[in-house]
């Protein structure tokens, strides 16, 4: 795939891979706004962005045209609460039913065509069948008690930031949540239980470290050649599941850090997985402020700290939970950092190419 | 009849220029712009029917007093005028 596209605080840049093998910037839609997430659709290549106005809300646009052109197009409506009812999280604080932003956009299957999922700020999962003309909150996860003990983990509100749909089955659709857990339904969202055993939140009171709604998946993906393998980055750690998250298993002793935000796995090998490491909570930075990419090729027996090509020193970039990407091959990588740069590797992550070092703060980066 | 004008920030996205609309309430005279210019209703209340958090909507020079029911009343010569809480920077 020879198109980057990088959401940013400040538009949707792109990317274009030359005939010449090199990788340029080549325009820019939404300048000046906030662009939290693009999406390209497969069954029929149209892209999606979702922009975040602040002042004038989420917003979700859509091109036929790769970006030459954008059209508005509809957005998920919060329920309004029963007269009186003010929500709380379990540490007493508000949360608004009331659209924040977008977190995730994910397609259907081929076999279901217009359909669409999105995971939003504060926790509300949507579903459109009509290509995002209209969207339909999924009541059963919105009204699941469980859901009310989710709580803020990388934002004030909660989020539904991974969304897969079984490649097998269109009616099993599996959620993470920052911070609530994992959650899947088998019956196209009628149904809904959670997925977390084996996950761990040492950060939690002793009494909830095993509870599904104190983990705090950062990003979760599930390898498509090999759907019962699963990858979580979790605020805890690394976890793996080999039996379709059933159970996960913990993965320790990862240099130089275990901590982080994204994860992307290889679409047909189930063993090799790439991460983003970053000393915990406090600080958020690089280790001794070195940018690398960690690399496992034997499902998190080993991994190798690639840094060829990357800062060595005096480098604070962190790369949010969609900041990297992976394309279709499974060797071309691409992630970009809070600090406006974004990085290449055409080798699996041996070596990188700095592709750009002063956009705007980077959300997310998708080969398209 | 009132005159609503919106702040140039909206327009990048939204055309809507300055118009007259009937309306006894601020809510009845957003409504008769909004028939105008449909699309502005999600850029200025929430899905709720309130102002949007960061938005601000003055009548006469004051800012209005209900923003979730937008009850204030507007006369026939009133000005409405729509833009931006500074909230945030």
């Amino acid at each position: 795939m020879d198109q980057l596209l990088i959401s940013t605080r400040k538009g949707l840049f792109s990317a274009r891979r030359t005939q010449r093998g090199v990788w340029d910037l080549e325009s820019v839609s939404f300048l000046g706004d906030n662009v939290s997430l693009a999406m390209q659709d497969p069954r029929d290549g149209a892209w999606y962005a979702a922009l975040d106005h602040g002042h004038f809300g989420a917003k979700l646009h859509r091109s036929k045209d790769r970006g030459a052109s954008w059209e508005e197009v509809g957005v998920p409506a919060y329920p309004t609460p029963p007269e009186g009812h003010v929500e709380k999280d379990f540490l007493g604080r508000e949360i608004p039913w009331r659209l924040i932003r977008f977190w995730c956009l994910t397609p259907g299957l081929a076999s279901q065509p217009g359909l669409l999922w999105a995971g939003t700020l504060p926790g509300g999962l949507f579903w459109s069948e009509d290509s995002g003309a209209t969207w339909h909150l999924v009541e059963s996860l919105w009204h699941m008690p469980e859901r009310r003990k989710w709580a803020g983990g990388g934002a004030d509100s909660p989020g539904i930031h991974s969304i897969f749909v079984d490649p097998r089955d269109g009616n099993r659709v599996a959620v993470a949540v920052s911070s609530g857990g994992v959650w899947r339904t088998k019956d196209l969202g009628k149904t809904w239980t959670a997925h977390t055993k084996g996950m761990r939140a040492d950060y939690a009171p002793p009494e909830l470290v095993e509870a599904p709604e104190s983990q705090d998946p950062h990003r979760m993906v599930q390898c498509p050649g090999a759907p019962n393998v699963w990858w979580v980055q979790h605020h805890n750690g690394i976890f793996r599941s080999t039996d379709d998250a059933m159970t996960w298993t913990e993965i320790k002793n990862v240099k130089p850090s275990v901590f982080g935000f994204p994860v992307v796995v290889h679409p047909k090998d189930p063993d090799t997985a790439w991460f983003v490491p970053a000393i915990k909570d406090e600080r958020r930075i690089p280790v001794e402020g070195r940018v690398v990419v960690n690399r496992t090729r034997d499902g998190g027996r080993t991994f190798e700290t690639l840094g060829r090509g990357l800062p060595e020193s005096w480098a604070y970039d962190l790369v949010y939970r969609h900041g990297l990407d992976l394309d279709d091959s499974g060797e071309r990588l691409a992630f970009g950092s809070t600090t406006g740069s974004v990085w290449i590797s055409e080798n699996s992550g041996d070596d990188w190419i700095t592709l750009a070092e002063h956009l705007p703060p980077v959300h997310a980066v998708l080969f398209v | 009849m009132a005159h609503v004008a919106f702040t140039r920030n909206l327009q990048r996205h939204v055309a809507c220029p300055p118009c007259a609309v009937v309306g006894g309430t601020v809510r009845e005279s957003l409504e008769a712009a909004f028939t105008l210019y449909p699309r502005l209703r999600g850029y200025v209340l929430d899905e709720h029917g309130a102002l949007r958090f960061h938005m601000a909507v003055f009548v006469d020079g004051a800012p209005i007093t209900d923003r979730w029911g937008l009850s204030d009343s507007v006369s026939e010569a009133s000005e409405i005028y729509v833009m931006q809480a500074l909230s945030g920077g």
